[in-house]
């Protein structure tokens, strides 16, 4: 209410401020119009009275400031004419200053001033300086920067700057225009400040608010001073920069230090910042506890990283006036100087200053060490970081090396950099593994000693393991992405030396065992894996280098896997043990190591018999059991019996009859291995299929009782292909007849009144009968074959 | 009816040329009576000549017992108005007693005379006092005595402008410091501290430019404390000079609003319990708008030229004096005015200085 009020006032007053102007603007107009001097300087006065009003906020006085200006861009025509029809310009500086009040005064002086530098009767450094003077008798800060601003504008053309018009005789001649403009900013400046400290306490929000919408005023003078062409580096380095950062340190005030610091850095060029690091860097420890340091200081490495970027050229610059140990040494000292700086802004600054090295030196990584140490020495000794910001910019500190390297390897080189993981809080620590993990996995990196593996675990370790306090069960989306994310990195670890390859995979197993329950199962396959990889590259080697005398056997190995694959038993997940024991009994089978394989073989069966209890999983791992097996070639009669045998065995088990009955088919296939004549056992395939067709007429007379309607011929179609397959294969068990009686009682059951009809049934039962006429069309042997086949 | 009326009518025309008058420059001057005219401008030490006209009535003789010219410096007090006080008084006699009968000339010539004050104009008598309002002129009065009917005079005004070298500083200027209204008893209670503060003031008369420190003081409290810096002459300025300066702020406790420089003229007229003072002020000259804090400088720069000034006069003929006074005024936020005051001389310089 009250607010709206004095808002509703205001408007109030600007539009009685800008009625009197237009009044006054309209009186000054006819005196212009008419040549009368007198006339004009009364009203031009009178209308610039109206800017006395110390009612209206900056932004309402602002509107009023511009009417005013623009009337005032007439006047100066005015007086120009003037003082070609006669008038000496000399005598109008005077007269203008009659006026009694001193503000309107002050604006008449400088827009004649403007006109007497044009007319270039007195060097341009003698008016404005006496401008620039005058101009003190408002010590309203309102009012003062306005009219200052209005100094500025009106004189920003008329430096004598080196090539100007107005440039001066003596050499001198630029200092003279950067004197001025200095002297300006440094009284604007104060007027500033001072605006905060004056008025009541309760409106200091307000008018903090009020300055930040003047700070452009004050601003517009450094860049003045940067658009001044004689303002070479010499110059900038001696008076200017030390002149402006004199005036920020001094002024004390939170608000002008930083928006200034700011300036200096945006309208200045990059060079002459380089080469004046020293001194811009001292300011920084002087500045206000309260000053926002930190962004300043990474606004300036930023524009730096920038312009190194620019050009390969620009380097040696940087070298030549050790920017890095400069913005270091600053940095520590204004950590230092301000004890209450959040940690964020610690981690800020060290962030800026690395992405700078990186830019600059990126050769360097000592460098990139001290930062990183540096920093450690800050976060340690403390609570871990749990403010976000700070966690941002750690990310951001540890991410940049990375991203500029490519390479975790140069990471892992960096002493600090486990440290600093150190002092993550379980979260962080997790997002930043993450982060390396990605890393390694975009750019292919390739780790490939022991070692260094064992950094990088020790580093990711937020994802390997759970950290104190992380001991929530759920496995959500992200979990499950990220141990992905580390099952891939495992994939990914290679040395070409298989010993130091085993050390790889042993610093692995040790560090993803400690990976919990929730883990295991996404981190035990791709460490098998790799082992099993490297079993058949020792594979391959020992063909070709033979009598190779390294310690790294596979049955070493295997003993490493194996004690690897029993970690998992104490999570049930017995399913995974079992195939990835079918997997090393393959490597092993491949490696000719009967033993090892068996071995293997008697613990998936163990695993089978004793946890796996859920019959669909007992089917897949049936099957699987049976596929593996099949392939083997290892072992000996007795062995392979043993473990046919076995599988047949729990095959009959199984729970539901048609599941029986496809696995007693499969089983089939144990006896008759294509490439070796060993294995070819006509008769217990004949035994199997027969087996399986008991157990499909079981299935069918059960549905029959149960349901009063036959089963789906599916099985026996099913069965038929088996038959089909091993009298192609000329298993000589296999007749013609058994075939077609086959397909017979598979007709009978299809069209039997009972059967419901079965699409797929119907659909499989023809593609095969097409293939039969398929392999006779074809003709040749087994055409020949498949003719004795009729329906 | 032509004798009644004759009776009433002056009976010659009376009128006075100056010999270089249409070189001499024409001042422009108020008469008694509001009108606007031009004078001829002396200077002291001037010749002053010319020729004197007597043009009786047509067909009327005038008889005379003596016709003289004076040349008077009068002081007239308003307060006392018609009474006149020569302090110049020169006499030529023009003709010995006899009859004129037609337009008759006569030459007359004040050599070298003796002009030692400036014709002066006070504050305007419509708004003024009567009784301490003064005027103070230089007029040349011709009188042709008659024995019956009264004399015929006729008065021809001139001024008197006198230029001077700049006056020596006078050591012994008084600053005076005060506080407008009740304050100002308030102030009276620290006379020590003031007089101290004076002392402070007067430690280096000699010095070209002197520092003219001053302390406002408000009851006990030190209020605001600055350093003025005037133009090297201190407190002699000439007509179309310009003050300049500088007013440093070493101390500020108060929330000062503006400052303003004043220009007061100070006319005493009479002596010891007789005395009356009327002051104006003249200019009204605004110097800073807003707060200074401590170490500000505040530039001062006055031109003299657009206000009616004149030169100071200390006690002309222990009848009159005017002065001027410098008077700078403080005022805060509660519109309470703090000021101080001090007298310049002004005098008057050549134009072609």
């Amino acid at each position: 209410m009250i607010s709206d009020g004095v808002v509703e006032d205001e408007e109030k007053w600007l539009s009685a401020g800008i009625a009197g102007l237009q009044q006054n603007a309209f009186h000054m107009h006819r005196a212009l119009d008419s040549n009368n001097l007198k006339d004009a300087l009364k009203y031009s006065a009178q209308m610039l009275s109206e800017l006395r009003t110390s009612r209206l906020s900056p932004h309402k006085y602002y509107e009023l400031y511009m009417r005013a200006f623009d009337e005032l861009r007439k006047l100066e025509i005015f007086f120009k004419e003037e003082t070609s029809r006669g008038c000496s310009i000399v005598e109008l500086y005077e007269l203008v200053q009659h006026a009694g009040n001193i503000l309107p005064r002050l604006y008449l002086l400088c827009t004649v001033g403007s006109v007497y530098i044009k007319s270039k009767e007195a060097p341009a450094k003698d008016v404005l300086k006496d401008l620039v003077e005058m101009c003190r008798g408002i010590q309203h800060p309102l009012r003062g920067l306005f009219l200052r601003s209005y100094l500025s504008q009106v004189s920003r053309d008329k430096l004598p700057d080196i090539g100007s018009e107005y440039e001066g005789r003596d050499a001198d001649t630029v200092m003279d225009a950067v004197e001025f403009v200095l002297q300006n900013f440094t009284e604007m400046n104060k007027l500033w400040v001072r605006m905060q400290h004056q008025g009541p306490a309760r409106e200091k929000d307000k008018r903090g608010k009020e300055r930040g919408e003047l700070r452009d005023l004050v601003g517009k003078n450094l860049h003045v001073l940067s658009q001044i062409e004689g303002v070479d580096l010499e110059m900038y380095k001696e008076t200017v920069l030390p002149r402006v950062l004199e005036q920020v340190v001094n002024c004390k005030d939170e608000l002008a230090q930083y928006y200034l610091m700011d300036c200096i850095i945006q309208v200045f060029p990059d060079e002459y910042h380089l080469q004046t690091l020293e001194t811009l860097l001292s300011a920084c420890p002087q500045l206000q506890s309260s000053v926002d340091v930190e962004t300043v200081l990474s606004r300036l490495m930023e524009r730096l990283s920038n312009y190194a970027a620019s050009g390969s050229e620009v380097l040696p610059e940087f070298f030549q006036v050790e920017a890095f140990a400069k913005l270091n040494n600053s940095i520590g000292k204004v950590i230092e100087a301000q004890e209450n700086m959040p940690i964020a802004g610690v981690v800020t600054l060290y962030a800026s200053l690395l992405t700078f090295t990186l830019q600059v030196h990126p050769d360097r990584l000592d460098y990139i060490d001290q930062i990183l140490g540096a920093c450690v020495k800050k976060l340690s000794g403390r609570e871990k970081l749990n403010d976000s910001k700070a966690t941002k910019q750690i990310v951001a500190l540890l991410s940049a090396p990375l991203e500029k390297y490519k390479d975790i390897d140069t990471a892992l080189n960096l002493s600090n950099y486990p440290r600093i993981m150190e002092c993550l809080n379980d979260g962080t620590h997790k997002e930043m593994a993450n982060v390396i993990v990605q890393n390694i996995l975009k750019n292919k990196t390739c780790i490939s000693t022991a070692e260094k593996v064992d950094a990088l675990f020790e580093l990711i370790k937020g994802l390997i393991r759970d950290l104190d306090g992380d001991t929530h069960d759920e496995l959500d989306a992200d979990f499950i992405e990220e141990q992905n994310s580390v099952a891939r990195l495992i994939q990914i670890l290679h040395s070409d030396d298989p010993e130091e390859m085993l050390k790889v995979i042993e610093t692995v197993r040790k560090h993803i065992l400690t990976g919990g329950r929730k883990r295991l199962p996404y981190t035990v396959p791709p460490l098998i894996f790799s082992s099993l990889k490297l079993v058949r590259r020792l594979e391959k080697q020992e063909e070709s280098v033979s009598g190779d005398e390294a310690s790294t056997t596979p049955k070493k190995i295997f003993q490493l896997v194996t004690q690897t694959i029993e970690a998992l038993t104490s999570i049930p997940v017995p399913e995974l043990a079992l195939g990835l024991y079918l997997q090393c009994a393959e490597a092993a089978n491949d490696c000719d190591l009967e033993p090892v394989a068996y071995e293997f073989f008697t613990q998936a069966y163990i695993l089978y018999e004793e946890e796996i209890t859920d019959s669909k999983t007992q089917v897949t791992s049936i099957h699987l059991i049976i596929g593996t097996l099949q392939r083997m070639h290892v072992f000996g009669v007795e062995n392979r019996d043993a473990l046919t045998h076995k599988a047949t065995g729990y095959s009959a088990k199984l729970l539901k009859k048609p599941d029986q009955c496809r696995a007693v088919y499969a089983c089939s296939h144990l006896f008759w291995l294509d490439d070796h004549d060993s294995i070819r056992d006509e008769e217990r395939v004949l035994l199997c299929l027969k087996r399986a067709l008991r157990i499909a007429n079981a299935v069918q007379q059960m549905a029959n009782a149960t349901r009063g309607s036959s089963g789906s011929a599916l099985l026996f179609i099913e069965i038929l292909n088996k038959y089909l397959y091993f009298y192609e294969k000329g298993v000589s068990q296999i007749t013609v007849e058994s075939i077609q009686d086959l397909i017979k009682l598979i007709r009978n059951e299809m069209q039997g009144d009972a059967s419901p009809s079965d699409p797929a049934a119907d659909a499989f039962l023809a593609s095969t009968l097409r293939y039969i006429q398929f392999q006779k069309d074809k003709g040749g042997a087994v055409g020949d074959k498949y003719m004795l086949i009729t329906d | 009816m032509n004798f009644i009326v004759g009776a009433f009518k002056p009976a010659c025309h009376i009128s006075v040329t100056f010999s270089d008058g249409k070189n001499r420059k024409q001042i422009p001057i108020k008469k008694d009576n509001g009108q606007a005219t031009t004078v001829p401008l002396f200077h002291s030490q001037d010749n002053i000549t010319g020729t004197i006209t007597v043009e009786p009535v047509s067909g009327k003789k005038v008889e005379h017992n003596g016709i003289k010219v004076e040349l008077l410096g009068q002081i007239e007090m308003y307060f006392d108005k018609g009474n006149f006080y020569d302090f110049t008084s020169l006499v030529r006699e023009l003709d010995v007693p006899g009859e004129i009968y037609e337009r008759k000339t006569f030459q007359f010539e004040f050599s070298t005379v003796e002009m030692p004050y400036e014709t002066y104009n006070g504050v305007n008598v419509r708004l003024s006092y009567v009784e301490n309002v003064l005027g103070y002129r230089y007029v040349l009065k011709v009188t042709i005595s008659r024995g019956y009917g009264g004399s015929i005079t006729h008065f021809q005004d001139f001024v008197v402008w006198n230029y001077t070298p700049p006056p020596s500083i006078n050591n012994s200027i008084k600053m005076e410091v005060g506080i407008e209204d009740c304050l100002h008893i308030e102030f009276e209670y620290n006379k020590s501290k003031y007089a101290i503060l004076t002392q402070l003031y007067f430690t280096s008369p000699f010095e070209t430019k002197l520092n003219c420190t001053s302390c406002c003081l408000l009851g006990q409290r030190l209020i605001a404390m600055l350093i003025l810096n005037w133009n090297a002459d201190l407190s002699r300025y000439h007509l179309k000079d310009v003050i300049i300066g500088k007013i440093y702020f070493l101390l500020v406790r108060i929330k000062i609003k503006n400052m303003d420089l004043e220009i007061r003229r100070r006319e005493s007229t009479g002596s010891g319990s007789n005395t009356h003072v009327e002051t104006e002020t003249l200019a009204k000259f605004e110097l800073m708008d807003g707060a200074p804090v401590r170490g500000e400088s505040i530039p001062i720069r006055l031109f003299l030229s657009p206000y009616e000034l004149t030169p100071t006069c200390r006690n002309i003929n222990n009848k009159f004096s005017v002065k001027y006074y410098l008077n700078l005024v403080l005022v805060d936020e509660e519109d309470r005015r703090y000021f101080k005051q001090q007298e310049i001389t002004i005098y008057r310089i050549g134009e072609t200085q």
